[in-house]
């Protein structure tokens, strides 16, 4: 995985609530066999009419907003399907950090695993955010994962809160399976002790 | 903290390998469920790394989300990308030698009914799969939930999972259900009191009169739809239902070794006094009929109730009932019993086992599906299917005028043949009533079997209890 670096960018706004992962990535992109090439089909329906024209009124289809690397979302973000193909989507389009009120856990988990940042802030900090991308390309966020900071357009900082073993995982790109084949002593003695108590598993 | 222990907690410690100080956990995984649509990448990652499946025999695969429901599918599915994503598991589960029901097995079906089906699901088990209604198995007091692809690699190689423990949720349910309620009516009501992120970062379990009193197939229909509700995985103690369903189904264990489970697994309940982050209790003699309005499995309502506005609700959510109401073609104001529908689909891992296809047939009694309707039922699973056909039921379906499928997922979220046309309205057994879940610009009710049932007969939302 690649490592999480610093990201300076302008923020799509997108308050819907409830944002589910059939509208981050339709089920008929879901049949590739691949991790990569969704990007163009992220938020399909809500992108694009059913000819597969844009639609210019998608945030993602205006001019300021179109290499975003951030997105600020309204509550409940992700909910819905445990599908990956929502964060290989969005990182495929090139969103790194998606900031809300809350995520659905599946989802907040596969972030991490793409090299995606989910922030959750409180809901005025969060609102105060949107209230910046909505001002289009003058407004430039910063995320810093390693101080843990938002610096908003105007200098001022939001701090924000990341579970410690995620933070190192995304800072250093780490491979979650690599970390555990280093404990396969420990999983093999678990497995001793566990079916010798439990023999019908 | 006390000792004593929630059953989500009971289970969490019986399968801890290892905690770092941050409460980041190592959990074994007693059972990993597979499907074709997120399980590719992870094999094929395995591949790069040179890397086995560490316990095949705990691998079970089936393709489900994309196979054709339609007799002509033994010559082989015409969709090229949904036949090569088939393929792909078809070519996986051989090379990695999982266990595995390919599509023209008797014992394929949708995932979440097969576990439990063949026995692979038992109490007291951690069971994962690439699939948000995991939460299913939680019926048999399982901790079983959905995972992202990466973390199906995970599994395939390790048979663990990187986790941080969940809070404790109880959701108690008491009191007696009146006539024509369900256990589609009862998780649809509870996910109206709490919201779709009400049980986020936490399990639930599920209690009181109206859940004992539930079949354990109804047991199922509540906990699939705990992810929908926010949690990733819902529990219900194990009782004498539950050890009577599984007795004797292929792989559940026998002899001294059952005896042996059968001990350990009357060990499986929240103590008493255990600590719960959050609790909500629900009068069950206050649950009627429901069906969905929006999109969003909240937007939940009595069949009795009129469509509400948006004015209702505050400026977040607002926004969103605006949309919904657009979407859905409704008016505030309107009644429910007068929304006609153009289509019913009888289904999916909530409904779609032969308890729910008898329920059913019983409405459907002497009456016919309505001129006109689009209305089909798709079996859970080859052996709901075979079960259903000896009993009859498949054939007084028919003669009422359903279709009669083969098993798979279908139209619950369509990546197969079956879908919805722009505006056409569905009465849906299924899970999901999201914007294009059952086909772009698809609109979805959700509801109980019987009421889709009813609403077959009529045309329209309606009132099964009208015709009981």
């Amino acid at each position: 995985m690649e490592k999480f670096s610093k990201i300076k960018s302008v923020a799509a706004p997108l308050p819907l609530i409830n944002i589910d992962t059939d509208m981050i990535i339709p089920k008929q992109f879901l049949k590739t066999i691949k991790r990569s090439g969704l990007g163009k089909n992220l938020f399909d329906e809500m992108r694009y009419d059913e000819y597969g024209q844009e639609l210019e009124n998608f945030v993602l289809n205006k001019k300021a907003y179109r290499n975003a690397n951030i997105l600020v979302a309204g509550d409940n973000f992700g909910c819905g399907s445990s599908r990956e193909h929502a964060p290989w989507a969005l990182v495929d389009f090139g969103i790194k950090v998606v900031i809300s009120t809350s995520f659905a856990d599946i989802f907040f988990n596969n972030c991490f695993k793409n090299g995606i940042l989910p922030i959750q802030l409180e809901k005025d900090k969060r609102d105060t955010l949107m209230l910046d991308a909505e001002k289009g390309s003058n407004a430039i966020l910063t995320v810093d994962l390693f101080d843990q900071e938002i610096t908003r357009p105007d200098g001022s900082i939001i701090q924000f809160e990341v579970d410690s073993f995620r933070k190192h995982c995304l800072l250093n790109g780490l491979d979650d399976i690599e970390l555990t084949m280093k404990k396969i002593n420990k999983i093999n003695d678990f497995e001793q002790t566990y079916f010798t108590k439990m023999p019908w598993l | 903290m006390s000792g004593k222990k929630t059953l989500y907690d009971k289970i969490w410690d019986e399968h801890l390998i290892s905690e770092e100080p941050d409460g980041t956990s190592l959990i074994y995984v007693d059972r990993h469920l597979v499907h074709e649509v997120t399980s590719p990448q992870a094999f094929e990652g395995l591949r790069l790394a040179g890397r086995k499946v560490r316990a095949p025999e705990k691998t079970i695969a089936v393709p489900d989300h994309n196979v054709p429901t339609t007799m002509d599918r033994t010559d082989g599915i015409k969709n090229e990308e949904s036949r090569i994503q088939v393929e792909a598991l078809d070519k996986n589960a051989k090379e990695f030698e999982i266990i595995y029901y390919p599509v023209n097995d008797i014992r394929q079906g949708i995932v979440h009914i097969i576990g439990p089906e063949l026995g692979w699901t038992l109490p007291g088990m951690t069971i994962v799969c690439g699939d948000s209604h995991t939460a299913t198995h939680g019926a048999f007091g399982s901790l079983a939930h959905g995972i992202g692809t990466s973390e199906v690699e995970h599994v395939l190689a390790t048979q663990t999972l990187i986790q941080k423990k969940s809070k404790n949720m109880k959701v108690e349910v008491f009191g007696k259900l009146g006539n024509g309620v369900t256990a589609k009516d009862v998780t649809l009501t509870i996910i109206g009191e709490t919201g779709t992120a009400g049980g986020t970062g936490h399990v639930i379990e599920y209690m009181g009169s109206v859940i004992e009193n539930l079949s354990v197939e109804g047991r199922m229909t509540v906990c699939n739809m705990a992810i929908e509700g926010g949690a990733r995985a819902g529990l219900i103690a194990p009782d004498q239902k539950t050890f009577d369903y599984l007795k004797g189904r292929p792989h559940v264990p026998k002899g001294s070794n059952w005896e042996m489970a059968l001990r350990s697994w009357k060990e499986l309940f929240s103590d008493e006094g255990a600590f719960f982050d959050k609790s909500i209790h629900i009068n069950g003699g206050k649950i009627a009929p429901v069906v969905t309005w929006g999109t969003s499995p909240e937007d939940v309502l009595p069949i009795n109730s009129i469509v509400p506005h948006p004015g209702d609700f505050d400026q977040q959510k607002s926004l969103a009932v605006k949309r919904s109401l657009d979407y859905m073609g409704l008016n505030p104001g309107q009644k429910l019993e007068d929304v006609e529908i153009n289509t019913v689909f009888i289904g999916s891992c909530t409904n779609g086992r032969t308890e729910d296809l008898r329920e059913v047939a019983r409405i459907m009694e002497g009456r016919k599906v309505k001129d006109g309707l689009r209305a089909m039922v798709v079996p859970g699973s080859g052996l709901v299917r075979e079960q259903a056909e000896e009993e009859g039921i498949a054939q007084r379906l028919q003669e009422a005028g359903f279709e009669w499928r083969l098993a798979g997922c279908s139209m619950c979220l369509a990546m197969n043949p079956d879908q919805l046309s722009p505006k056409e309205r569905c009465a849906a057994t299924s899970n999901r009533n999201f914007e294009g879940r059952q086909g772009r610009g698809g609109r979805t009710h959700l509801m109980s079997p019987a009421m889709a049932a009813a609403a077959a007969v009529t045309g329209y939302l309606t009132d099964v209890r009208n015709l009981m």
